[in-house]
């Protein structure tokens, strides 16, 4: 039994990219969604499941209020940060392969920059009267406790387990910068970057330079799932999720995974493994990816974890453009969360449905099938899209 | 409120903070099998025993990776802040703020370094390790 094939997008719909939205977190969600339902031909009578991350600030039933929702059937909400992103989709997913709900929108809506900033220091964070709190005691205390320097902790280890360097992660930014120069939408669209701007960017936490860290962004994403028989009498070109993987591995913490005996990412070999299991795919049958890009280094990471290149080869992989446009496997085409905006990896999403549409600003010809991950560091997840045949 | 962010100290993580009060850095060891651990937790991931206690660590550690912050600003911090995860020799791995030590250049850290244990007492309920070289 698998969940391949059994649901597939077929809207897509996102705000503006700001740093400061002016608009409520809950009516920046109302309006994606609005515009993910009109792209999917359907109305908001038509949906009846609701699905986000457990750290959204607006609720299924406030969202299903201002949409003036009827019967929700199916609402659920994922866990862990920006890992929970491709997690939406696989509820979704098996809500509606599962009859459980016909039409399911999974939202993400936040002004990450005008109002919280994750870049800055939460207290809150370390003060959770949870496991969560009692983890961050042993970090946040310390005057560990940006995601950047968390970061920083595992890119300096994996320097120097592997010969890394950071012209080596710089390679991600100036594709990032690359693919959003070229995209409208995005918050540096125009604005590429060389090589050199990025070794010349300040440090924010050593090894990571300011170019090596996303955005922080004001805005909302929504993404429209059904089943394929209905997808089939909608508008867009329906998109298959062909596989929809969660992953989190053993003596696993969020963003501090520092005592297994290597401080790699291996929740992503396991979101990876189900991907590969589901879809009956390899890494050579991808044709372009969005690798969830918070932070450069886990970039190279992920294409170790995810098979493209073995480990430690990602510093290999990278080199001489081959994961910008023309390159051997694209990545991030819309501009990434550094480029084009942080939405929690639900913009990245939206990119893989444009990819498989062919309607991507940044298109790779002939895409047939894309893959998409969730954050890392943290328990994470990922999809396979692929064109409906 | 100033100084650094606090702890939540619950059960499960109690006898650590009460070990720094003390100036002893503590970890939580089984007294069914005997095994250390950290992070600790309540139960043996050797024996499944609830029965926990603590060893004294010598105090040592061994630089595994680091990072230098230099942004944002951190409460209760001055920056640049060098932090580490070190490896101690009864077997367990700790995240580790570090003084002492310039944040780059020759006399930078460098993993393979070997630090000791010192004390940041804040105030009369909250002391925390501070590591420097010995």
């Amino acid at each position: 039994m698998s969940l391949s094939g059994k649901a597939a997008i077929v809207g897509i719909g996102a705000t503006e990219f700001s740093k400061e939205s002016g608009r409520s977190e809950l009516q920046l969600s109302v309006e994606a969604t609005r515009d993910a339902l009109a792209d999917a031909g359907l109305a908001p009578a038509d949906v009846d499941g609701l699905t986000t991350f457990t750290m959204d600030t607006s609720s299924e039933i406030a969202l299903a209020r201002e949409l003036g929702l009827g019967d929700l059937r199916f609402f659920s909400r994922i866990n862990y940060g920006g890992g929970a992103a491709c997690a939406t989709i696989q509820q979704a997913a098996m809500a509606v392969a599962t009859g459980v709900a016909d039409v399911v929108v999974a939202y993400r809506g936040f002004n990450e920059r005008s109002g919280q900033r994750f870049g800055q220091v939460q207290p809150w964070a370390a003060q959770q009267v949870n496991t969560n709190g009692i983890d961050n005691a042993w970090t946040y205390p310390l005057g560990l406790s940006t995601p950047a320097a968390t970061v920083a902790m595992q890119a300096r280890r994996y320097m120097h387990d592997y010969g890394v360097t950071s012209a080596d992660f710089g390679a991600v930014a100036v594709a990032d910068r690359r693919h959003a120069a070229t995209n409208p939408a995005a918050f540096f669209y125009q604005k590429p970057i060389t090589l050199e701007e990025h070794q010349a960017s300040r440090t924010i936490a050593d090894p990571l330079h300011l170019l090596d860290c996303c955005q922080e962004s004001d805005g909302a994403v929504a993404i429209v799932v059904t089943s394929p028989e209905r997808a089939r009498d909608l508008p867009n070109p329906p998109v298959t999720i062909a596989a929809a993987a969660q992953g989190s591995a053993a003596d696993q913490y969020v963003m501090t995974s520092y005592y297994r005996d290597e401080i790699g990412i291996p929740e992503m070999g396991v979101v990876a493994k189900d991907l590969w299991r589901q879809s009956g795919l390899t890494p050579a049958d991808i044709d372009t990816a969005v690798l969830y890009d918070h932070f450069t280094p886990y970039v190279l990471m992920q294409l170790e974890e995810l098979g493209f290149c073995g480990r430690g080869e990602a510093k290999d992989f990278v080199r001489d453009g081959a994961i910008e446009l023309g390159g051997r496997l694209p990545v991030n085409t819309h501009g990434g969360q550094l480029g084009e905006a942080y939405l929690h990896g639900m913009n990245g999403i939206a990119e893989g449905v444009r990819q498989v549409r062919g309607t991507s600003v940044n298109q790779v010809a002939g895409a047939a099938h894309v893959l998409v991950t969730a954050g890392t560091g943290v328990p994470t997840s990922g999809l396979v899209l692929k064109v409906d045949r | 409120m100033s100084g650094p962010v606090r702890p939540v100290i619950g059960r499960d993580n109690a006898y650590f903070f009460e070990g720094t009060a003390k100036q002893e850095l503590r970890i939580q060891s089984c007294n069914a099998c005997g095994t250390l651990r950290h992070p600790p937790g309540p139960a043996c991931l050797s024996c499944d025993a609830y029965d926990r206690g603590h060893v004294v660590a010598r105090g040592e550690g061994t630089v595994y990776s680091f990072t230098v912050v230099h942004a944002p600003k951190l409460p209760g911090k001055e920056l640049p802040l060098v932090v580490a995860l070190l490896d101690l020799p009864e077997g367990v791995r700790m995240v580790a703020e570090v003084t002492g030590v310039p944040p780059d250049g020759e006399d930078g850290l460098r993993i393979g370094e070997r630090l000791v244990v010192d004390w940041n007492v804040i105030d009369e309920e909250l002391t925390l390790p501070i590591w420097r070289r010995p």
